[in-house]
């Protein structure tokens, strides 16, 4: 199988739903600039302005306009270039794409893809923030974070295909990771986790680029003789649980790794249904690993202190072992 | 400052006869869906203070011209968008009163399936897309449609409304630039009735006379009298006109004034009794009215027949409402909140 990165896993995916022409693209700079990561590039050479469509920078216009040209049988995919502008779009994101199928009674619905990405590197306080749990908190959206490059495109592909608004999340420091992506077409339910790595002494629960530092740190353990499972959720919403909960059940030892805030945080839910459904199951306190509190700093040697490395993952799972 | 004196609003009425060409059923018909809109409101009223009807209530009472004007100028294939004071463009649309008072009721045989309630009304069969509640944010949906529509190669406009108070946002700056930018079928109107809830226009607004603002994105736009149902129409088919043919967007402003107060909790300070009665002896109800007798069109007694027909089914729509169910609790389950059928497991809510 070809061994391809997660940017190229885009843009196959991105090509293969191009060739449905209820699919169009928009949002700022992914054309004429030939976009700002470098997936779309090439995009409107092939493709053409129509459907290749650089916005003004006007966030809720991006959003509110895919929400209104899905209700018409289009099928956009928003792109907004950075998770931390999507802040302007929440109110037709949360207001109305989560909104309109059920508020008029399932009488229409928001084929909608809003792709967007979040990631850090010396950007400082408002380039450096993850909000997967605003979006996934609120029922009505469908939210995904892949980790992989076979993950990236065949649940592109399924974001695309599906009937309800899907938030699609990519990670900044994730698009040249590589993997085996096929050359065919093929589709990655949303709503599905996988178990990326077995082991029996403690489970870790995460998802998006901290599937792969949370391998790294088992690699590590590893050599101490500590064999960690590790569940790639994939999606946050709906969210599946179950093999997390299994895993548990067997282990004992629960670590959850998320790059964002801890305080009501994603991990703060993934805990909470570990407590839930696996209480009589529980070694020890569970574990997180999440971002230091603080709006992230701009100095090289603070930021990295507030991040998440691969050493507090392993001491994360060290202490859960304790 | 009376909002008289800082928005003089056009005379209505004194047109010496119909326009050329108006066919008496369609004079018949604009005035019909007035009439219904403002029995059908004056009843909700009555439902609300007997609590059947809960939430807001915001009544267009006042208004009607505008809205049946405005809609009369669309064709089957367009699209409208409206805000939360929706009542008068989705029976001008021709939605169900009997679907629309069951919404009310919060039942299933509502339009949104009693999800909604006054403030959503939608129909989706007739590309009524429905009443959306954040001020000024579905003017994007609106340009979203028309953008769907000119991608397809559809012939649909796109006609949204919304109030004064919604162009002083940024979503409405935003969606005039992607409108005229991209040069989409767009029509919108916006219903100057002087007040943003209780703040008046010359408060809230830099320009008040609202239709200036478009000249910022050199799009075409008009000020018109919201209160003569007949110019409003005429300018909603100059501007669905232009639309249609690949133009661009149009900014209505439509001056008009709702005689009720914002919504059913309005103690209304901000304005007093005497303004409110100087505007109702107005009424854009009875100034057509007196019209439509004065130009020989309609005879008084078929007048008095239609406005009997309509109170019968106001009130028989108030009896299907009530008779009606309420929803059921799969709505409130996860699967009732996606078109696609999904799976949370383990199951939140012991679903
Ligand atoms: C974004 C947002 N802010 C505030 C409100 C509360 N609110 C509802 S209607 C309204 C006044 C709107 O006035 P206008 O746009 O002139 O419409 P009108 O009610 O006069 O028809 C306000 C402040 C809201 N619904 N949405
Ligand atoms: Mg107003």
């Amino acid at each position: 199988m070809p061994v391809i990165t997660v940017r190229e896993a885009l843009r196959q995916a991105l090509h293969e739903l191009m060739q449905d022409e209820r699919v169009f693209i928009i949002g700022e700079d992914i054309g004429h600039y030939g976009s700002t990561y470098g997936v779309t590039a090439g995009f409107l050479e092939q493709y053409g302005a129509e459907r290749i469509r650089d916005a003004p920078i006007a966030e809720a216009g991006i959003v509110g306009l895919a929400i209104g040209a899905a209700l018409v049988g289009m099928r956009p995919i928003a792109e907004i270039m950075s998770v931390n502008f999507s802040l302007l779009a929440f109110d037709q994101l949360i207001n109305h794409a989560a909104k309109i199928y059920s508020m008029f009674g399932g009488q229409m619905h928001v084929p909608m893809v809003l792709r967007t990405t979040n990631g850090w590197t010396q950007l400082s306080a408002t380039h450096s923030q993850s909000f997967d749990v605003m979006f996934a908190h609120v029922p009505g959206l469908k939210v995904v974070a892949p980790a992989t490059p076979y993950d990236m495109k065949g649940l592109l592909r399924a974001s695309v295909a599906d009937p309800d608004p899907v938030i699609f999340i990519e990670h900044t420091l994730m698009y040249t990771v590589k993997g085996e992506v096929p050359d065919e077409p093929y589709e990655v339910p949303i709503g599905r986790s996988a178990l990326v790595r077995e082991g029996r002494h403690a489970t870790v629960v995460t998802y998006s680029r901290m599937v792969h530092l949370s391998l790294q740190a088992a690699e590590v353990l590893s050599r101490e003789g500590i064999e960690v499972e590790i569940v790639d959720l994939r999606t946050l919403r709906p969210l599946d649980m179950s093999l997390a909960i299994e895993s548990f059940k067997r282990t004992g030892r629960g670590v959850v790794v998320t790059e964002d805030w801890q305080s009501f945080g994603t991990s703060a839910e993934i805990a909470a249904r570990l407590y839930e459904y696996g209480f009589d199951y529980l070694d020890a306190p569970i574990t997180r690993v999440n971002f230091r509190e603080v709006p992230m700093p701009y100095s090289k040697n603070l930021e990295l202190k507030t991040v998440i490395t691969v050493d507090r993952i392993a001491n994360a799972i060290r202490d859960a072992l304790k | 400052m009376t909002q008289d004196t800082a928005q003089p609003v056009a005379a209505v009425g004194d047109a010496p006869r119909p326009p050329d060409g108006t066919d008496p059923a369609l004079l018949m018909e604009l005035y019909r869906q007035m009439v219904l809109i403002r029995r059908f409101e004056e009843k909700c009223q009555e439902m609300y203070t007997k609590a059947k009807i809960g939430g807001f209530l915001h009544l267009y009472i006042g208004e009607e011209a505008t809205g049946v004007g405005a809609v009369s100028a669309l064709r089957e294939g367009d699209h409208i968008f409206t805000h939360y004071r929706d009542h008068g463009h989705a029976i001008a649309r021709g939605l169900d009163i009997n679907a629309l008072m069951a919404e009310l009721f919060g039942k299933v045989t509502g339009t949104g399936k009693g999800l909604g309630g006054s403030m959503h009304f939608a129909d989706a069969s007739k590309q009524f897309w429905g009443g959306y509640a954040l001020v000024g944010c579905h003017l994007l949906l609106a340009v979203g449609t028309a953008l769907g529509d000119t991608m397809q190669r559809k012939p649909g406009v796109t006609m949204v409304f919304f109030g004064d108070g919604a162009t002083n946002g940024g979503e409405f700056y935003e969606a005039l630039n992607f409108a005229q930018l991209w040069k989409l079928p767009v029509v919108f109107v916006c219903e100057n009735n002087l007040y943003a809830m209780g703040t008046p226009l010359e408060v809230h607004s830099s320009v008040t006379e609202i239709y200036r603002k478009a000249a910022a994105f050199d799009m075409r736009a008009e000020r018109v009298d919201g209160n003569d149902v007949l110019v409003m129409r005429e300018a909603a088919l100059r501007a669905v006109d232009h639309a249609r043919s690949g133009q661009g967007p149009v900014l209505l402003e439509a001056m008009t004034y709702r005689f009720r107060g914002h919504s059913a909790q309005d103690v209304q300070k901000y304005r007093s009794k005497e303004d409110v009665e100087r505007r109702r002896s107005g009424d854009p109800i009875e100034v057509f009215r007196r019209q439509l007798l004065a130009w020989g069109v309609i005879a008084a007694a078929d007048l008095r027949t239609l406005e009997h027909t309509i109170d019968d089914q106001v009130e028989a729509a108030v009896q299907f409402a009530e008779a009606s169910d309420e929803p059921g609790v799969e709505w409130i389950r996860q699967s009732g909140v996606y078109a696609a059928a999904i799976t949370v497991d383990p199951p939140i809510h012991g679903e």
